[in-house]
């Protein structure tokens, strides 16, 4: 249930991003989710992807540096409250989100959720039968 | 081990005395055949032949990098052409290079230098040492070249660059000996952790590091990243090359080989000679060089001497590690900042590597530093949080070591280019039009 996000730090430099995911696009990986982190000076990329482990070995030889993190991905109702349902349960369970992002196309609603207990975020997930991405889920998407 | 006992022992009476004797001797070379050197000493109202003593030093006058630069390139040479056998040049930053020409005497006077060096660091017959300072006009390579041969090391004379080559020659050649410049180490140990080579497949037990001010926290991350004991030789190319002075076992201070290069340190204002453990400007008089021997060459390195007797039962003067050269001391809205103590203040923190630069600008008529670290790959968060934490706490120690505060930017690991022959990490624009 443990997702591997890749992490990318970049400086702020024009042409980065776009030569990272040149380097994806060649290698044939696909992005399921993507969000950007910035400060004055860099920012952090973090991507779900449908083959990290390629993906690392390949923007790492490309002189990027990358951290794989684990998150959790959840896949929700794609209607109003279906969030908040969810950050109600991790708040009652008292789990500090470090970051997250989301999306919905109508066919999924996904959250990527970061906290320091990933385990912990994905055993209370379950207890509420939520249901909870893998990652050949996401190689699939 | 002592290469050589009877002048890196001697006691203080017979080391003026020797030191004395070949004093006389090179004033009088000089005189004799130097034009600059005869016009100076007339100027100066000093007799030649009234030098006797070291004592007598401090009434000599200086040599500067200006004098051999309007000397250049053989117009200091105390020899014939035909006696020299090798010229070497250290890369002017700014003009001609530095030019230095050496006998076969010298040579043989740089390799036993190199050789009592080596041995001072515990290295000897049955060790394979892998050179990687650049081979050419530079005096790296070549100087520590001569003085392996002379203690029998197995020499890998691979010079600097091409990483993969030199992680390979290590490895499979057993090397157990590494001499580059510190900035070069600490690339090479981060490209074996990359390689992901294996510890034992690395023989390496003692690493000769210098050609550039480090401090000794970077030492501890050399020793710590190869796994091998970290020795400092200091040298410069117009005194000799590498080989002027080595660390031994103690740590505490290199020893000068003041039986051939005499110390002294001065005020680099009021140029007087200071007492022993005063900061000041080192000045070398090369009293047995015969191609060109320099008469109180000042250095602009900043450092103090120590006659105190070593642990190790040398009695040869000691020089601490440099705190920075005068010409490398940046002057930041009035205060003197030597980019050796911005080193340190990284060193000692895990979440940074030993790659920095500073970028000095003008803005508004008043000067900013920029810092830029390298964050460390093995060990760095994705959350802002405490990237913004690590960025907070190096401005702090910053401020606190130096009284003023910079302008920190973490940047990507390796985006920092690797120096591999010096670091290039000062950028001052603040002179640019």
């Amino acid at each position: 249930m443990l997702i591997k996000q890749l992490s990318v730090f970049l400086e702020d430099r024009s042409g980065r991003l776009t030569e990272l995911t040149r380097i994806l696009a060649e290698n044939d990986v696909n992005i399921t989710a993507l969000s950007v982190a910035e400060t004055a000076d860099y920012g952090i990329v973090r991507l779900v992807v449908g083959r990290p482990e390629l993906a690392k070995v390949a923007l790492e030889k490309a002189g990027f540096s990358i951290g794989l993190t684990e998150v959790v991905c959840v896949n929700m109702p794609d209607k109003p409250g279906s969030l908040y349902r969810i950050l109600e349960i991790l708040t009652d369970e008292k789990i500090n989100i470090d970051y997250m992002y989301a999306f919905s196309n109508k066919a999924v609603a996904l959250a990527v959720i970061r906290a320091a207990d990933a385990a912990h975020v994905i055993e209370v997930l379950q207890q509420h039968r939520l249901q909870l991405l893998t990652q050949s889920d996401i190689y699939q998407l | 081990m002592i290469w050589n006992t009877e002048r890196e022992c001697a006691d203080r009476q017979q080391m003026q005395e020797l030191q004395s004797r070949e004093l006389a001797a090179m004033i009088r070379r000089m005189q004799e055949n130097v034009p600059f050197y005869r016009d100076k000493f007339r100027e100066e109202g000093i007799e030649p032949g009234d030098i006797r003593s070291v004592e007598q030093l401090k009434q000599l006058p200086f040599t500067t990098k200006a004098d051999l630069r309007d000397n250049y390139p053989f117009g200091l040479f105390t020899v014939p052409q035909t006696d020299v056998v090798r010229i070497h040049a250290s890369s002017g930053t700014t003009g001609k290079p530095t030019v230095v020409g050496y006998t076969q005497g010298d040579i043989a006077l740089w390799a036993e230098v190199v050789a009592r060096s080596l041995t001072m660091a515990g290295i000897h017959s049955g060790d394979t040492i892998q050179i990687a300072y650049g081979y050419g006009p530079f005096t790296g390579g070549l100087g520590l070249h001569y003085g392996a041969e002379m203690v029998g090391a197995t020499v890998i004379p691979i010079s600097t660059g091409n990483t993969k080559k030199q992680l390979q020659f290590m490895t499979d050649f057993k090397a157990t000996i590494l001499a580059c410049t510190p900035s070069y180490a600490a690339h090479l140990g981060e490209s074996i952790l990359k390689e992901g080579i294996s510890p034992a497949d690395i023989r390496l037990r003692i690493g000769v590091f210098g050609a550039e001010p480090w401090t000794n926290e970077m030492r501890t991350e050399i020793e710590k990243l190869l796994s091998i004991k970290a020795y400092d030789i200091y040298g410069l190319s117009e005194v000799i090359g590498p080989g002027v002075s080595m660390e031994c076992a103690c740590q505490c201070g290199n020893h000068v080989f003041e039986d051939h290069f005499i110390p002294e340190i001065i005020d680099p204002e009021t140029l007087e000679v200071l007492p022993d453990g005063a900061l000041g400007e080192l000045v070398f008089t090369t009293v047995s060089k015969e191609a060109m021997p320099l008469l109180r060459y000042r250095t602009r390195d900043l450092t103090r001497l120590h006659h105190g007797k070593c642990d190790c039962g040398r009695t040869l003067v000691r020089m601490e590690k440099c705190l920075g050269r005068t010409d490398d001391m940046l002057i930041i809205r009035g205060v003197n900042v030597f980019p050796s103590q911005v080193e340190s203040v990284l060193m000692e923190m895990a979440e940074t590597t030993p790659h920095y630069q500073l970028i000095i600008r003008r803005e508004n008529n008043l000067d900013t530093m920029e810092i830029r670290v390298e964050i460390n790959e093995e060990n760095w968060s994705d959350s802002i949080r405490e990237l913004e934490g690590i960025r907070r706490l190096i401005d702090h120690n910053i401020k606190s070591m130096l009284g003023i505060g910079a302008i920190i930017k973490l940047v990507e690991p390796n985006s920092i280019e690797r120096s591999e022959g010096k670091a290039k990490r000062i950028i001052d624009e603040r002179n640019k039009p």
